[in-house]
């Protein structure tokens, strides 16, 4: 068979609906662009662990604590569900990790904001949460089999992180002048960069038909965005918060909310490494990297020890 | 001497009736360790009962291009399944 029938079949699996799985014939460029994009997928759960872990230390109450190291522990969950899918199209984990801690793989540029006052917890769930909840609820029906099944148990564990920060948004939005104004400006500073997490316009997505064409993705960047604004501006309206958009309005005719212009120069300049955290974030990741090395060389050495024990047990008793 | 840890698959038993089920894999130096990492990883809401685990290199699979012929011996054989027979529907308890 050449490439080319390959080829068909594999399209005509995907246009009828049946699943990728790891050993079945894939198009190299398939191959790659999901190992790109679940791999940046996976580094973006585990930087997002640091913007939050920053505030563990200092929740407000044992009840806020628990939550927030329950998330952030969901949030290496994640990270770790989807490396391992990335690893079944045969990425190797430590290269993975290695193209983070260098730069030459990106994560969401949203992890590069600083978390500034005890309600940007509550933004972030909200916020950043439900948008990565309208992507990735998309993602569940991905082409690839062990990614859309990642993407299934992380939205199950995903629905919890949005309700909790919503929860805290109401405590704070609904509690002192000075809790309300800390609320509000929470939402000022994560707004827009929670409406750039969906990526460039379609009009300059080049990777957008191919990916759709592959049914990884199923929707466009700008149709997530749109929904994902039509759900939220009536969930800060009943906080009474207001959405820092002067151009944001209802449009009858279109059953949408139009908004503002994006400010796309902020986007590519946080994406490019000049983000308010990106160097801080990269210190943290490789920091931790670097300090776990003697563990992870001290427990496969404990490892190869008992598996030698084992297999010569005598010999063992022997030398002790 | 650089080692990486390697891949474990991971079953879970969700509860007592139930077949084990592949979840996904990870990384642990020895099959204790992958239990326990496993524990934290695919059963933090209660998933489980019991957990498998298995060296991903000791899992033969088979090659999805030999299908075909794989699974084809089933294919014709239409009377293995009870709808092949037709009973009357006088007859019950069938």
């Amino acid at each position: 068979m050449t490439s080319l029938n390959f080829e068909a079949i594999f399209q005509s699996k995907i246009d009828d609906e049946v699943k990728i799985e790891p050993k079945d014939w894939m198009p190299d460029a398939y191959r790659k662009t999901l190992i790109r994009q679940i791999s940046q997928h996976a580094h973006s759960e585990i930087v997002g662990m640091l913007p939050e872990g920053n505030w563990i230390t200092r929740a407000p109450s044992l009840r806020r604590k628990l939550i927030l190291l329950a998330k952030v522990q969901d949030e290496a969950g994640h990270g770790l569900y989807l490396y391992s899918a990335a690893e079944t199209l045969g990425a190797d984990r430590d290269d993975l990790v290695q193209q983070l801690l260098t730069g030459k793989a990106k994560y969401s540029s949203i992890f590069n904001y600083p978390t500034l006052n005890w309600a940007d917890i509550g933004a972030i769930g909200w916020l950043v949460d439900g948008a990565a909840i309208t992507n990735q609820v998309m993602l569940t029906r991905t082409s690839y089999g062990p990614y859309a099944r990642a993407m299934v148990r992380i939205c199950k564990e995903e629905s919890f992180h949005q309700r909790q920060g919503y929860e805290l948004m109401m405590a704070m939005a609904f509690g002192s002048p000075e809790q309300k104004a800390m609320a509000q400006d929470s939402l000022n500073r994560w707004w827009w960069p929670a409406l750039m997490m969906f990526g460039p316009h379609d009009s300059d997505s080049p990777h957008s038909d191919q990916a759709l064409k592959w049914k990884i993705k199923r929707k466009s960047n700008d149709e997530l965005r749109q929904n994902f604004v039509d759900v939220t501006v009536p969930q800060a309206e009943y906080l009474g918060l207001t959405v820092p958009d002067p151009d944001l309005r209802w449009n009858e005719e279109r059953g949408h909310y139009d908004f503002g212009k994006i400010n796309w120069d902020e986007f590519w300049s946080v994406v490019k490494g000049n983000g308010p955290c990106n160097r801080q974030r990269i210190q943290a990741r490789t920091k931790a990297y670097e300090d776990g090395a003697w563990v992870r060389e001290a427990a496969m050495a404990h490892a190869e020890k008992k598996e030698q024990r084992k297999m010569q047990p005598e010999a063992a008793s022997k030398a002790a | 001497m650089k080692k990486e840890w390697p891949l474990w698959e991971i079953f879970i038993r969700s509860k007592s009736g139930l077949n084990h089920k592949h979840v996904g894999s990870l990384h642990a130096a020895d099959a204790e360790m992958a239990l326990e990492n496993a524990r934290d990883l695919y059963t933090r809401r209660n998933e489980g009962v019991s957990i498998w685990v298995v060296e991903s290199k000791h899992i033969t699979a088979s090659d999805p291009d030999d299908s075909d012929p794989l699974f084809e011996p089933a294919r014709d054989k239409v009377y293995r399944h009870p709808t092949f027979y037709t009973v009357p529907d006088e007859v019950s308890h069938m």
